[in-house]
């Protein structure tokens, strides 16, 4: 079996005095989708950032393609992260510039290509995302579904190694996120990449990745194929498949005693 | 007490860190600012909308603050029998304080303000981040454009609002007062030294417009990313940028103007 695309090994992560990642190792095999899940604010999106560079680990390596992300130079990592793709949650797209532009930009800043050539590109990548006739609109006249999918076709722009999708599927009705959930798969066989997708939405993730890891408290909880997860007889996956307001991730915020705060009048 | 030294002293750190901050920043836009030459279309853009679109502003109001030195000049100097330097007063003032100050000060309100949003709405919505994981420097592309679009534009204005000033002193002065024309121009001619007054002039323009546009790109890339950042930004902009003005206007004017 080849070397995973990216690999974490025992990461630890903080902002200031307050530790985010904790113990993490965990890695994405070439060529499948993998999903990151956990709660919100346990550091998903932080690992995304750490795997394009935008911060760095405090303890642990993340390496990309066998490089070590966080001891590359600004060139290097710029030249690295041609080859990634990202999708940001609400699509990041540049709201000065047509959806043909936002899907040119990457092409147009990267490549000397003549024009009739990254027109032919913007539109394969538009077709692709089913949005070709979209590519005269401005970003302000798009649904959020559309938005997300002109970002994605922006992100496949340079045809990346590896892409990453932070919450893709927040805030779409029903039909945008099959939709979008379909076309991540899809891209990712199609281009022979590899896919991270940072989600919370455990029932779409089930259905269209290779690989599961949980993640809580800073460290991985859980891991597994689909199958192995919608099985699991772990409290924790089990509280999340069935959505289940108490369980090992408490309801309540850690508090002092009920009674005393009610009778003490003040916590 | 010791509390509100520990303010104080709170407070000058910062200002000392910010102070630091800013100027890294102005070192990296130089050190970025290639792109903003070699694709200068990126930088004409930027000069558009800070430029062109400030210029009704700035010839409006350079054409009353005209009228109304026109009218305060010869009311003075009439007491005096002085009427006919009408031109020379309205010049000189112009060239060497008004102009400069006041289009830094309405260029800062009206540019400035626009830029800071802009920049901190682009990162508000995460667009920034999303063109630095595309391995393009926001740096380079949005801030440096956004600069240059500035400094270039802020000294071209404060001439358009000197000359509008000058025409706006005619206007009052000699079409509706009637002091006499030839008068009007000949004595301007002869009182206003061109690198004395008018360069002297330029100068200033040109530093309150590398000051309004280094603060609004920083206050903008700096801010916090929430609707309140922003508007708290834009705020910083405009007041950060008159008194910059008004204190730099007060060092170069006693560099320059000594008699």
């Amino acid at each position: 079996m080849s070397e995973p695309l990216v690999r974490l090994e025992n990461v630890r992560f903080a902002y200031g005095q307050r530790t985010i990642l904790r113990d993490i190792s965990l890695s994405i095999p070439r060529g499948q989708v993998v999903a990151i899940m956990g709660g919100s604010g346990s550091g998903k999106t932080t690992l995304l950032r750490l795997i394009g560079g935008q911060e760095k680990a405090v303890g642990g390596r993340v390496t990309v393609d066998g490089q070590d992300v966080a001891g590359l130079g600004r060139e290097a990592l710029y030249a690295l992260r041609r080859r990634m793709g990202m999708l940001f949650q609400f699509g990041a797209l540049f709201t000065d510039m047509t959806v043909f532009d936002n899907v040119a930009f990457p092409l147009r800043e990267h490549t000397d290509l003549p024009p009739e050539l990254i027109n032919d590109l913007v539109m394969m990548k538009l077709h692709a995302v089913g949005l070709r006739g979209a590519a005269r609109l401005m970003p302000g006249e798009l649904s959020g579904g559309m938005a997300r999918r002109v970002a994605l076709a922006r992100t496949i722009a340079l045809d990346p190694m590896l892409l990453m999708y932070d919450e893709p599927f927040t805030g779409l009705d029903p039909i945008s996120l099959g939709v979008i959930g379909q076309l991540i798969r899809r891209l990712n066989d199609a281009l022979g990449a590899s896919s991270v997708i940072v989600t919370h939405d455990i029932q779409e993730s089930l259905q269209i990745v290779d690989y599961i890891y949980f993640i809580s408290e800073g460290r991985v909880a859980a891991e597994g194929t689909p199958e192995a997860i919608r099985n699991s007889t772990d409290p924790f996956v089990h509280q999340f498949v069935h959505a289940e307001a108490d369980g090992p991730v408490p309801f309540h915020y850690p508090a002092g005693d009920y009674a005393t705060a009610l009778v003490g009048g003040s916590s | 007490m010791v509390g509100a030294i520990r303010r104080l002293g709170a407070l000058f750190i910062n200002g000392v860190w910010q102070l630091g901050f800013i100027t890294r920043f102005f070192w990296l836009i130089l050190v970025y600012s290639g792109q903003s030459f070699t694709r200068i279309h990126l930088t004409l853009r930027e000069l558009y909308f800070s430029g062109v679109m400030s210029l009704l502003i700035i010839l409006v109001s350079g054409l009353f603050v005209g009228l109304v030195l026109g009218l305060q000049g010869y009311e003075t100097l009439q007491r005096y029998g002085a009427s006919d330097s009408l031109g020379t007063l309205v010049a000189l003032s112009l060239v060497r304080e008004l102009g400069p100050v006041v289009a830094g000060l309405l260029f800062a309100s009206r540019a400035g303000s626009a830029v800071t949003a802009e920049i901190g709405l682009m990162k508000v919505t995460e667009q920034l981040k999303a063109m630095d994981m595309m391995a393009v420097s926001p740096i380079a592309r949005v801030v440096a454009p956004r600069f240059w679009g500035g400094v270039i534009s802020m000294p071209l204005l404060a001439a358009l609002f000197s000359a509008m000033g000058v025409f706006g002193g005619w206007l009052i002065g000699v079409v509706a007062i009637g002091v006499d024309d030839g008068a009007f121009w000949s004595q301007m001619q002869s009182a206003v030294d061109f690198r004395y007054d008018v360069l002297n002039g330029v100068i200033k323009s040109c530093v309150f417009g590398v000051a309004v546009a280094l603060i609004a790109v920083f206050e903008g890339y700096d801010c916090v990313p929430t609707a309140e950042g922003v508007s708290r930004a834009i705020t910083r902009t405009v007041v950060s940028s008159a008194l910059a003005i008004l204190a730099l206007d007060f060092v170069m004017t006693s560099f320059m103007f000594r008699g």
